[in-house]
């Protein structure tokens, strides 16, 4: 008999600290799978963010480097100019990647860097107690939007995709969402094609994928996941951006 | 050679394999002189869309093992910080240019040492010394620049090169010769077993700072604490000059150093007897040099700052002797009469 699944070598085999519901545990088990299916264990090197994935590296059965909040595609750009044979991936959320580290995100965009990146985009920052993000819808009611976010005050939902995709040098963006298991296996295919693009010296790639946060949307996880399908990718549409 | 472009070849020599910076004045000669000299030896430079950018690759190369550098100038070695916490944090070696400018914020272009502070005492948040190394000429500024790389992959530490727009704008001739050290020093990351390579025939490797579980974190601090303390033994350097007899000594450290040379030299041959100690790292501060010296009865403080360094050598004396001190910033440099005037009472004319 033959096996044909089984728990990922690149996955250690530990309870994550994420809240029931969260999308968090889903992609870094994504991440493990294409690690394995792509043989490139032995080669990878991933930044950790700072935001509730800050400890990916307990969970992750590869190198690691950690990350000052917003800096991780300024520590890839020193890993991947540097060691070039080696796969380098960064995961971040949306405070980390679109808000302190907006220049960081652009600029490693802009030069090229043959790096992948999985954006996970929940709408709100989930370590420090549920705050607005760039990313958080209007009306959407956060610690520091508590009447609901305010466009008035605060702007729109930042679209750094769209943004991105404008830039010569990024090769690939697209946007998926863990709304449902075909939106799983949506995100572990483009997940997938960003690591592949590294592997093949195409350039610049990231994946956005539209993440439940139960605990700071205040609902169930099957409420978040309607929510998602509903109401974020109406504002996030799901699809390839570039 | 100016003082910036002895800095960046002592760099490439020593085996620095990735530089990034961004530009400031007055360092700038050291990114332009990167940016032609890397691609001559094959090596790797970025100029970065900022300080925190740049500061932030450099992390990321020292974690993968390489040798690697950035410059700056006193408002872009502010934005580093964050980085250099980070750096000392994980324990990762790398070493760090600052021409010193006048401040505080934007202040000038002119060359001062004000920023002996930030380098000496930490800089960033956290309990964490950065080993600094203040140049006083090219030649020095140049061979300093094997030492600090060394120093900082002994200790796996960021190191410091405080100088100032003096030492970086100045022109002195120097020997440097391109052996072929420039490519050996290139090679000797491979040892480096906590480096981030893939985990090929080995378990993970992780470069973190975070220590969330209890007591962890005060267990790391003691392990950096115990490191410096080991760099602080055995680490000062310093010049000392006619502290056999020298009655009144002169503490001063780079450009300011030399000028208290010429003061000491002409005051010597009026018959006076003046010494010099000249520290050449920092931090450690080389307390080692105000030892046993019986017959000093002042010592004599000089900086472009407004009393920075004076500080440690207070500590360093212990009270046990008068301490004085004359310095100026903002970007004016002391002259000769000006401190003659100050602590020498006769009217001595060099």
């Amino acid at each position: 008999m033959k096996k044909i699944f089984s728990y990922p070598t690149s996955l250690n085999k530990l309870t994550t600290h994420y809240c029931a519901g969260c999308g968090h545990g889903i992609v870094h088990r994504l991440i493990s799978e294409i690690v394995d299916e792509l043989n490139i264990r032995e080669k990878v090197i991933a930044i950790a963010p700072v935001g509730c994935a800050v400890i990916a590296y307990n969970y992750w059965n590869f190198d690691v480097c950690e990350a000052a909040h917003g800096r991780a595609l300024a520590v890839a750009t020193g890993i991947k100019r540097y060691r070039p044979d080696n796969i380098v991936f960064t995961y971040q959320g949306d405070g980390d990647l679109a808000a302190i580290g907006t220049s960081e995100t652009i600029h490693a965009a802009n030069r090229g860097e043959n790096l992948t990146v999985v954006f996970i985009n929940n709408a709100v920052y989930g370590m420090t107690g549920g705050q607005m993000a760039p990313t958080t819808l209007l009306g959407q009611k956060t610690a520091t939007t508590p009447a609901g976010r305010d466009a008035s005050l605060t702007g729109y939902p930042l679209k750094i995709s769209e943004l991105l995709a404008q830039l010569t040098a990024v090769k690939y963006i697209e946007r998926v969402a863990l709304d449902s298991p075909q939106g799983v296996l949506k995100t572990k295919s483009a997940i997938k094609q960003a690591f592949r693009n590294q592997v093949e010296n195409i350039g610049f790639s990231l994946v956005e994928v539209l993440s439940p946060c139960p605990t700071y949307w205040q609902m169930s996880a099957k409420q978040s996941l309607d929510w998602i399908r509903d109401v974020m990718s109406r504002e996030f549409p799901v699809g390839r951006i570039k | 050679m100016t003082g910036n472009e002895a800095i960046a070849e002592g760099a490439v020599q020593a085996g620095c394999v990735f530089y990034a910076g961004y530009p400031i004045t007055p360092q700038n000669e050291l990114t332009a002189y990167m940016a032609k000299r890397m691609a001559e030896v094959g090596r790797i430079f970025i100029q970065s869309e900022s300080e925190l950018a740049a500061i932030n690759m450099v992390l990321g190369v020292s974690a993968a093992g390489g040798r690697v550098m950035t410059s700056s100038s006193s408002p872009g070695i502010s934005l580093k910080q964050e980085g250099i916490s980070y750096l000392a944090g994980c324990q990762l070696p790398c070493v760090i240019v600052n021409i010193m400018r006048g401040g505080p914020g934007l202040g000038n272009i002119a060359p001062s040492q004000s920023d002996y502070f930030q380098a000496t005492k930490g800089g960033g948040h956290g309990d964490y010394h950065s080993i600094v190394l203040a140049p006083s000429s090219v030649q020095e500024a140049f061979d300093l620049m094997f030492s600090a790389f060394e120093l900082a992959d002994r200790y796996r530490n960021p190191v410091i090169i405080l100088g100032d727009g003096m030492l970086g704008q100045m022109m002195e001739p120097i020997y440097c010769t391109r052996k072929k050290r420039t490519t050996q020093n290139a090679q000797r990351t491979t040892q480096k077993k906590w480096a981030l390579t893939g985990c090929k025939a080995r378990s993970p490797n992780i470069i973190r700072s975070l220590f969330l579980a209890e007591g962890k974190l005060e267990e790391i601090n003691k392990i950096l604490q115990k490191k410096y303390k080991k760099i602080q033994v055995q680490e000062q350097s310093w010049e000392g000059l006619f502290l056999e007899d020298a009655h009144t000594v002169f503490v001063a450290y780079g450009t300011m150093a030399r000028i208290a040379r010429g003061l000491m030299y002409g005051l010597r041959k009026k018959g006076m007897k003046v010494g010099l100690i000249r520290p050449i790292s920092l931090w450690p501060f080389p307390l080692k040099a105000f030892c046993n010296l019986p017959g000093v009865r002042r010592y004599i403080v000089l900086e472009m700052s407004y009393g920075q360094m004076l500080e440690d050598v207070r500590l360093a004396v212990e009270r046990k002797k008068s301490v004085e001190f004359f310095g100026r910033a903002g970007g004016g440099i002391p002259k000769e009469e000006e401190i003659l005037k100050k602590f020498f009472k006769k009217k001595v004319e060099l």
